[in-house]
């Protein structure tokens, strides 16, 4: 149980600087999520926060206490890797006594730690077989009762569900989600997945080439994104954008005025418009149109995937029970209080709320 | 697996006739080595029976006292080397592909050069630098000329493997709290022991069959090898060839037993990291 800290840690591998200047803090007890496509820093990020790798600048503290200058075993961490990192000629239970037998504590506390971790995660049946004989949800599990046995004050978890299944990847993210909770540590989560990153996060911090694009709750990443790059990674189907001019103070497309510019901004000429699919409404008298191009019927929902009248895509979501063929025209409306607007350097402007 | 029956057959008819072909010679020996001299020449192929049989052979190599420590000398050099061989090598390799520092690369390629050049181009160096060592009609002599000539392939082969090894494993072993040594002998060893299995025993066998260093640094009476030792045997004008041939057999019985024992590990470890989940 700690908080952590991050001030200024910057990067290098010789040349090329790959984390640049990152501040943050994770709350004592908080699940932090770090979210970005591959090659964005969050691995090295979680690496130095490890101690796998050394810090270039700045400094890194848990629990109010500098650790930087720390080797990993000190720090008070513990660490789930994407490959499992199961020693392979141990059993479960070895794999899981390894560090604590090493660290000397005596052996009747090894076992009663191990046999607890081993009755949270349901590894109970699992103790003397190997990890070549174990499925990989299951030697995920062993894993993570690897770190939960050190009692580690901070949680490190480098993509843990990469390597499954889709199937089983739900049913393990639910899973670490009842530990976090039953847990209630420090965990610091780093997944290239956003839907992982929104259902698990208590706070979501997005990367992108080396810095923190935005740090927040999942639903304020999601209702006020920064920038059009946090727009677009968080939510599924990603975000629309529109390009479009402005013109008398109103943001249009193919002549209809779409939505107002915030008051007294008059520096922008070009905006993008950012639409969720969900916040189109399709109906007959709707001010704008598109033709279907692609129809995807989910079950429970469908998408319509639109051309509009200056070749721009846009993905709209509609009722399950409505039906449309590829070709047609189809009006809808956008509901104007949902919109974003992003600027020609991609940064959020603020929004105006009326219509 | 798909597998047509005839070309099954195919390739098993290829592999029995290799079979048959490295055996033949090795069948001769050791069928030679159970008759008389007279024998041997009047039908070399024939099996030992009736008037053919004959021991001779193997009383003459019993009767000379110093086989025994011939036996001893060539499993001291060829153990000793092996030991030294496997885990230089492996620390080495281990270090190239574990740790980034300037001249990695180089290093790397200085280390496996000896695979191209072989290590009898320099015996007259060596001889010399022996000498000067006071190391002539030693083992040490031959140990230390049969580790510098193991370890290039040994090196190559197992930094090959461990770039494969992913590096989560250690990186866990650290936030273990392991030691950089521990972290070799403890996650690393094992992890690749069925390479150090294939290793051993292609290390193993020049050493032991090799005649020429020890005839070279190590020929005194007493830091005589196996190899060396079947020599007194052939003369200059006569050969005791059924003494040479029972020597050689019983030669070939140590290697045989080692590689037995490699073989096993070596079959347990690819079939314990074939079981994929």
């Amino acid at each position: 149980m700690a908080t952590l800290e991050l001030n200024n840690v910057v990067k290098q591998f010789g040349q090329v600087e790959v984390i640049h200047d990152i501040s943050l803090s994770v709350n004592d007890g908080e699940l932090m999520v770090f979210v970005g496509p591959s090659g964005c820093g969050k691995s090295t990020m979680l690496r130095m926060i490890a101690g796998l790798e050394e810090l270039t600048a700045g400094d890194i503290q848990i629990g109010g206490k500098k650790v930087d200058h720390l080797p990993p075993a000190k720090r008070g961490i513990a660490m789930v890797f994407q490959s499992y990192a199961l020693y392979p000629h141990k059993d479960v239970r070895g794999n899981l006594g390894f560090a604590l037998r090493h660290a000397g504590m005596p052996k009747a506390e090894v076992t009663q730690r191990v046999d607890a971790a081993a009755d949270i995660l349901g590894l109970g049946p699992l103790m003397k077989r190997r990890p070549s004989e174990l499925s990989g949800g299951q030697r995920q599990r062993v894993a993570i009762g690897r770190a939960i046995v050190r009692e580690p004050e901070v949680f490190l978890f480098d993509e843990p569900l990469s390597n499954l299944d889709a199937a089983l990847r739900v049913h393990m993210r639910v899973e670490i989600l009842k530990l976090h909770q039953r847990l209630k540590s420090t965990m610091i989560y780093v997944t290239h997945d956003q839907v992982e990153a929104m259902t698990l996060a208590d706070r979501i911090a997005v990367f992108r080439d080396g810095v923190v694009e935005q740090c927040g709750t999942p639903l304020e990443l999601y209702k006020n994104p920064a920038n059009k790059f946090v727009a677009g990674f968080i939510g599924s189907p990603a975000m629309n954008f529109i390009d479009s001019n402005v013109v008398n103070g109103c943001a249009e497309h193919a002549g209809q005025a779409v939505i107002n510019m915030p008051d007294g901004d008059s520096n922008h000429a070009k905006v993008s418009i950012g639409i969720r699919p969900e916040d189109v409404r399709v109906k007959p008298d709707g001010i704008l149109s598109g033709t279907v191009q692609v129809y995807e019927h989910l079950g429970g929902e469908a998408y319509l995937h639109l051309l509009l009248q200056d070749d721009q895509n846009l993905v709209v979501r509609t009722d399950a029970d409505s039906a449309y063929r590829i070709g047609d025209t189809v009006r809808f409306d956008v509901i104007d209080s949902k919109l974003h607007l992003f600027g020609e350097n991609g940064v959020a402007l603020p929004r105006q709320l009326t219509s | 697996m798909r597998s047509n029956p005839l070309s099954s057959m195919a390739i098993h008819g290829v592999l029995i006739l290799y079979s048959a072909l490295a055996l033949f010679p090795l069948l001769l020996i050791a069928i030679n080595s159970f008759k008389s001299k007279k024998g041997i020449f009047r039908d070399p192929t024939a099996l030992p029976l009736g008037e053919l049989y004959s021991t001779k052979g193997y009383q003459s190599v019993l009767a000379n006292g110093d086989f025994p420590l011939y036996f001893g000398n060539s499993l001291t050099v060829t153990l000793i080397s092996l030991v030294l061989i496997l885990l230089l090598g492996a620390m080495a390799a281990h270090g190239l592909t574990e740790y980034r520092f300037k001249g990695n690369g180089l290093l790397g390629l200085y280390l496996i050069l000896g695979i191209m050049v072989p290590i009898r181009l320099g015996t007259v160096a060596l001889l010399e630098l022996f000498v000067k060592l006071g190391l002539t009609n030693t083992l040490t002599a031959l140990v230390l000329v049969y580790t510098a000539q193991g370890l290039p392939i040994a090196i190559f082969i197992f930094t090959e493997f461990l770039k494969s090894v992913s590096g989560e494993i250690k990186d866990s072993a650290r936030i273990d709290g392991l030691s950089e040594y521990r972290i070799f002998f403890e996650v690393v060893l094992p992890l690749i022991r069925p390479v150090i299995a294939t290793v051993a025993v292609f290390s193993m066998i020049p050493i032991w069959n090799d005649l020429w260093f020890p005839l070279i640094l190590s020929p005194g009476e007493e830091t005589r090898t196996v190899t060396l030792g079947i020599q007194q045997f052939i003369g200059q004008y006569t050969v005791n060839w059924s003494a040479v041939l029972a020597a050689l057999t019983v030669a070939i019985v140590p290697v045989l037993i080692m590689y037995v024992i490699f073989s096993k590990q070596l079959i347990r470890g690819i079939t314990a990291g074939a079981v994929k989940g």
